[in-house]
């Protein structure tokens, strides 16, 4: 049945990018974890929609626009909260319902069909193309290239910034190539699920993988598995019982997350 | 301004005043740490004890005044960021971050040297000798996250002093350590302090144990109320100033504080 599934084109793109986009997420999402930033993954992704409706209006690349407006959200929230007058989530809640809003302003106001729409909210990773495939390996080969320079700088801040800025670490240029690497790798996966559900694949792998370890490297290891294969897993589902992707997808890797709430309470 | 040599103070502070917005956080605070001095920092909450300390390490700009650790500006520590051990207060650091003991101990060696370098193995040895001298080497595989306050702070310990500074700063380590811990953890800083010729300036509010280890204490509330030898903190009229109540008082709240529930 797999073989069945594995002969059509779509299905071997849609797989590659299923692999492609659960390993960028799960090791992204393994930090943002850890640095308690969830909350921004969520609104980079509603920020993109201005972006998006943006380049659906003037016939400039959508992936493009919302990846800029993606990158200069997660950017101007990092600035703004680090400047101390408002909190990171005070500043994400803001920047998240106005990116929407400009966005379906913006396309109510320009009246015309506007078909990709559909797919940017909820993703359809069945109408990958080898282009966008391309575009998927060049962006993951930066952010996993960026995460593996700076593995034990970044696992540093995340446990203690104040220390690791006393200890002489630059720690404001690899905060913000987080953020950076976050909003590049929420783009990606939009394609995957969409705007709406792009933040799970940031949250759910690595949340999986915390509940289950006491120990960084496990909880590395669990999160790239959770992220794979709930990717996989969730795709393989969607194909069998006739669901869209993306939701699918989040659905598996939701219902690994709750066998892990099974298996063993975290208590340190 | 002081540059690096022997004689020159450790710790300078000139006149340091810090505003945020309209409050003075800070004002015209001067003194000297000299080489091999362990100086405490005492004062009321939210009298800017960690603002100063802050201040020093060059993580804060003051509004006025001027800071120098080992010779070297605050705000261009650069070069000697190295020699300086930081103990920053327990509620900065995720408690139940999935990490060892071994691993927060590595962390202490991180700097902008050791960017796009994995740690050498004579690195990674000095983190278990540390551990070793701290007496926590059996916890190196430990979570960190499952030890003890005093445990904990141990370690942390360790991670500060792994680099072989000369300057140590610690920002309120005793903070939810029961009595016993409290005391042992002051005398092992004293011991340290003693057998590695470490310069310390601590914040602490556990002024009893402080007085017993410390060469001098600051008495800060916005200001320097006082500044001498301990037994001389103690008994000024200042400190009831500082901390709008008697020692006695102090003495007793922290004892309070101590007794187990």
């Amino acid at each position: 049945m797999i073989a069945d599934m594995l002969s059509y084109g779509f299905m071997q793109r849609a797989l590659l990018a299923a692999v492609m986009i659960g390993t960028l997420c799960s090791v992204v999402a393994f930090f943002v974890v850890l640095k308690r930033l969830s909350f921004l993954g969520v609104g980079i992704a509603h920020t993109a929609m201005g972006g998006i409706a943006i380049g659906l209006v003037t016939g400039l690349n959508p992936f493009w626009c919302g990846s800029a407006f993606a990158v200069a959200a997660a950017l101007a929230t990092g600035d703004i909260s680090r400047r101390g007058r408002l909190h990171e989530d005070t500043v994400i809640g803001i920047f998240f319902a106005a990116g929407m809003a400009f966005g379906i302003a913006l396309l109510s106001s320009f009246k015309g069909y506007y078909p990709e729409i559909f797919s940017l909210l909820f993703g359809n990773i069945l109408s990958v193309s080898e282009a966008e495939l391309r575009l998927l390996a060049v962006v993951m080969a930066i952010v996993l290239l960026f995460i593996g320079l700076f593995f034990k700088e970044l696992l540093a801040i995340s446990f203690d910034e104040e220390a690791a800025l006393a200890g002489g670490l630059p720690v404001s240029p690899l905060y913000f190539g987080l953020l950076t690497a976050m909003a590049l790798t929420v783009m990606v996966s939009v394609k995957l699920v969409g705007i709406v559900l792009a933040s799970a694949l940031l949250v759910i792998p690595a949340a999986t993988g915390y509940r289950l370890s006491r120990n960084y490297r496990t909880m590395f290891l669990l999160s790239l598995l959770t992220g794979i294969g709930g990717s996989v897993g969730g795709l393989i589902l969607s194909y069998f019982l006739d669901l869209p992707s993306g939701a699918a997808i989040v659905l598996f890797m939701a219902l690994l997350f709750l066998i892990s709430l099974l298996y063993r309470p975290r208590t340190a | 301004m002081p540059c690096q040599n022997e004689n020159n103070p450790v710790v300078f502070a000139e006149d340091l005043t810090i505003r945020k917005g309209p409050t003075l956080v800070l004002q015209e605070i001067t003194f000297e740490v000299n080489r091999g001095e362990m100086v405490g920092i005492i004062g009321p909450n939210g009298g800017g004890k960690t603002t100063l300390l802050r201040t020093l390490l060059g993580l804060i700009k003051p509004s006025a005044g001027k800071s120098a650790l080992l010779g070297h500006p605050s705000d261009r520590l650069g070069p000697v960021r190295e020699k300086i051990g930081y103990i920053p207060q327990s509620r900065t650091y995720d408690h139940r971050f999935p990490i060892s003991a071994g691993d927060v101990v590595r962390m202490g060696l991180y700097s902008s040297r050791t960017l796009l370098r994995p740690l050498k193995r004579s690195q990674k040895e000095s983190c278990r000798e540390m551990l070793d001298i701290v007496g926590a080497l059996h916890l190196a595989t430990h979570p960190f996250g499952d030890l003890s306050g005093g445990e904990q702070q141990r370690v942390l310990l360790a991670r500060a002093l792994v680099r072989r500074p000369a300057l140590l700063l610690l920002d309120e380590p005793n903070t939810g350590l029961d009595p016993a811990a409290q005391q042992l953890f002051m005398e092992q800083l004293h011991r340290l302090q003693q057998s590695f010729g470490l310069t310390v300036l601590l914040v602490s509010h556990d002024i009893t144990s402080l007085a017993a280890c410390a060469d001098r204490l600051l008495c800060i509330n916005r200001s320097m109320h006082i500044h001498g030898e301990p037994q001389q903190v103690l008994q000024s009229p200042n400190l009831k100033k500082a901390y709008r109540c008697s020692y006695d008082l102090l003495e007793r709240a922290s004892a309070c504080e101590e007794e187990p529930r």
